[in-house]
């Protein structure tokens, strides 16, 4: 009796919310009906509801490689019909700019398309990232400047109070997006340090920012004129501002939350614009990105163990760490050639390859399949485990082995390939490290610890693909597969490693 | 459109979008991001919008070349992110059987 007059205790304090709500859905809404002057076409609705649905479409057929490429031409035929809606609804002024506009960009976006490398992926997702939050910003501020095309103004010629919060947020979004991205573009592309970079009091200089920002677009959406531009201008200048803050002290090993992170921003900067255009393709394409990328995200902080906070607190990777580099200098380990690699395998059963980004990095992947390909000839069985945060973006890996001709279903996921290193005759680790580490299993004081990681040390060889002893993967820390008894070194670098081994098969 | 049956659009779609990523196949991640990276691109329609109005109102003629300048943004997204992820998925294959 007592739990069921506390669940409706708390019931009734919960209801308590529901006039206030409902006040404020009310003040939201009459606005907006008002000022929407302009009967709205139904067959419009509907034609921007279409693309919405082909959108959702194009990712629910990326569920399976089969069906995904239908998927794509489902958000090519999506983004046609929003398009074209647009463009035939709205009295046109300057179609030919409009061409010329869509001409140079696409045939920008087709070439770079097709020429970039797969290992190059990840730059150019943050690069499109980038973009989009670009977009975003310049359509805000376009809506900010001539509202009336927008349809955003009120009987006394004032942007409507709902809409103001609406641009406020899409723009600090899309701004935030856009220095964001270009910071883990630069990052990722090499042109800048992938270590962490920590100005001093940057927790405090970041929030204080982000205060700003919320507290005046609080201010611009109450403020009894929009005519002053400067408020607007400063929120615009501030999200541009955190966007950099925020990115500059992540370092390299978080990557693949970060873009992810910013595939999620682009998505709700896209939403926050289709709020004040009342357009359901946008509202629906920007709680689509924005859900995908933050399920990403999500994917990957569980992959690394680390709590979202502690990624986007940054620094991770900065200390080198030297008390355990002095541990490492005096251990055993034994040095492997290609020979004995070729021999060790073509003797085995099977074969599992765990690639990391040290593959990328060589463009080893080609090599690799070919080896691959020499031992199944021979009877064995070969495949490969690819971990989640392997590659600097999700998924990474698996784009670069289909690449080289892997069929997919010789790639396995690591819940699904861990329990087979036990009857494993040899693993073969490629480029990669952190993923391979026992210690985040055993060792609490670990940086990685409780990562989920492959048994490889159950496998009853281990070959070890590495450039030299010295480097020790993002995380810094030394790895205890270096040293055990069926571990073999194979240094050298990989792409040249699987070639010898080619050879020697 | 009033506020409330966009705000509900919206939610519905965040559901949605929860339950259709959830269901994309790891191995898909990279193209996933490739695509809803050209998708989100549709913010080509407020660009459009903008730089179709011209220079009615006082601002009119600023925010038409903002307009323009976001086409061609949106626009190398949209070709570019359709195109790398058509190119991926093309490349994913299956294993031939003998």
């Amino acid at each position: 009796m007592g739990a069921f007059l506390n669940k409706q205790g708390r019931l009734a304090s919960r209801l308590r919310w529901i006039p206030a709500f409902a006040g404020m859905t009310v003040f939201a809404s009459s606005p907006a009906l008002a000022a929407s002057g302009e009967p709205v076409n139904p067959w419009v609705a509907a034609a921007y509801l279409v693309a919405g649905v082909l959108f959702i479409l194009a990712l629910r057929g990326l569920s399976s490689p089969e069906t995904s490429r239908a998927g794509n031409r489902y958000g090519m035929v999506g983004m046609l019909i929003a398009v074209v809606t647009t463009l035939v609804t709205h009295s046109i002024a300057s179609l030919p700019e409009i061409g010329v506009a869509i001409l140079i960009g696409g045939s920008i976006g087709f070439i770079t398309a097709r020429k970039i490398a797969m290992t190059d992926m990840p730059q150019l997702v943050a690069g499109f990232h980038s973009l989009v939050g670009m977009a975003a910003v310049l359509v805000g501020i376009a809506a900010y400047l001539n509202p009336g095309a927008f349809g955003i103004l009120d009987a006394t010629g004032e942007i409507l109070t709902v809409s103001r919060v609406e641009l406020g947020l899409g723009v600090a979004i899309g701004a935030i997006t856009f220095s964001g991205s270009v910071i883990a573009f630069l990052k990722l592309n090499g042109n800048m340090s992938g270590a962490p970079i920590m100005l001093p009091m940057r927790h405090v200089l970041n929030l204080g920012v982000l205060a700003g920002i919320i507290g005046l677009t609080a201010y611009f959406a109450i403020a009894p004129t929009v005519g002053t531009g400067a408020i607007f201008w400063t929120i615009v200048g501030l999200s541009f501002l955190i966007g950099f803050l925020l990115i500059i002290p992540i370092g390299g090993a978080d990557m693949p939350v970060v873009v992810s992170m910013l595939n999620s921003y682009s998505g709700w900067a896209a939403a926050a614009m289709g709020f004040t255009l009342g357009n359901t393709a946008m509202i629906i394409t920007g709680a689509l990105v924005g859900s995908s990328g933050a399920i990403l995200s999500y994917i990957m902080c569980k992959a690394m163990n680390r709590s979202f906070i502690s990624v986007i607190a940054g620094g991770f990777g900065a200390d080198t760490g030297p008390s355990d580099g002095a541990a490492k200098i005096d251990r055993p380990w034994k040095r492997g050639s290609a020979e004995d690699a070729a021999y060790m395998m073509k003797q085995a059963e099977s074969v599992i390859i765990i690639p990391g980004y040290g593959m990328a990095v060589a463009q080893a992947q080609h090599a690799l399949r070919e080896m691959g390909d020499m031992l199944k000839e021979q009877g064995v069985s070969v495949k490969y485990a690819i971990h989640p945060v392997a590659g600097r973006m999700p998924g990474h890996m698996n784009v670069l082995l289909a690449e080289a001709n892997v069929p997919y279903d010789e790639v396995f996921e690591l819940e699904d390939i861990n329990s087979e290193f036990a009857q494993a005759d040899v693993a073969f680790i490629i480029g990669a490290n952190d993923v391979v580490n026992p210690a985040a299993k055993t060792d609490k004081g670990s940086p990685i610890y409780g990562m989920p990681v492959f048994d490889v040390e159950k496998a009853k060889t281990i070959f070890f693909v590495k450039r030299s002893m010295g480097g020790v993967g993002y995380a810094g820390v030394d790895n205890e597969v270096f040293y055990m008894d069926q571990t073999m070194m194979l240094l050298s670098d990989a792409k040249k490693m699987c070639e010898e081994i080619v050879k020697a098969l | 459109m009033d506020f409330i049956s966009i705000l509900s659009i919206f939610v519905m779609a965040c559901f949605v979008g929860y339950y259709v990523v959830w269901s994309v196949t790891p191995a898909l991640h990279t193209p996933l991001m490739a695509v809803t990276n050209a998708i989100s691109s549709v913010i080509i329609v407020g660009a459009l919008i903008a730089a179709a109005a011209g220079s009615q109102a006082d601002g009119g003629q600023t925010a038409k070349w903002l307009g323009l300048v976001g086409v061609v943004l949106a626009s190398v997204n949209i070709f570019g992110g359709f195109a790398v992820t058509e190119r991926m998925l093309a490349m994913y294959k299956k294993k031939e059987r003998k």
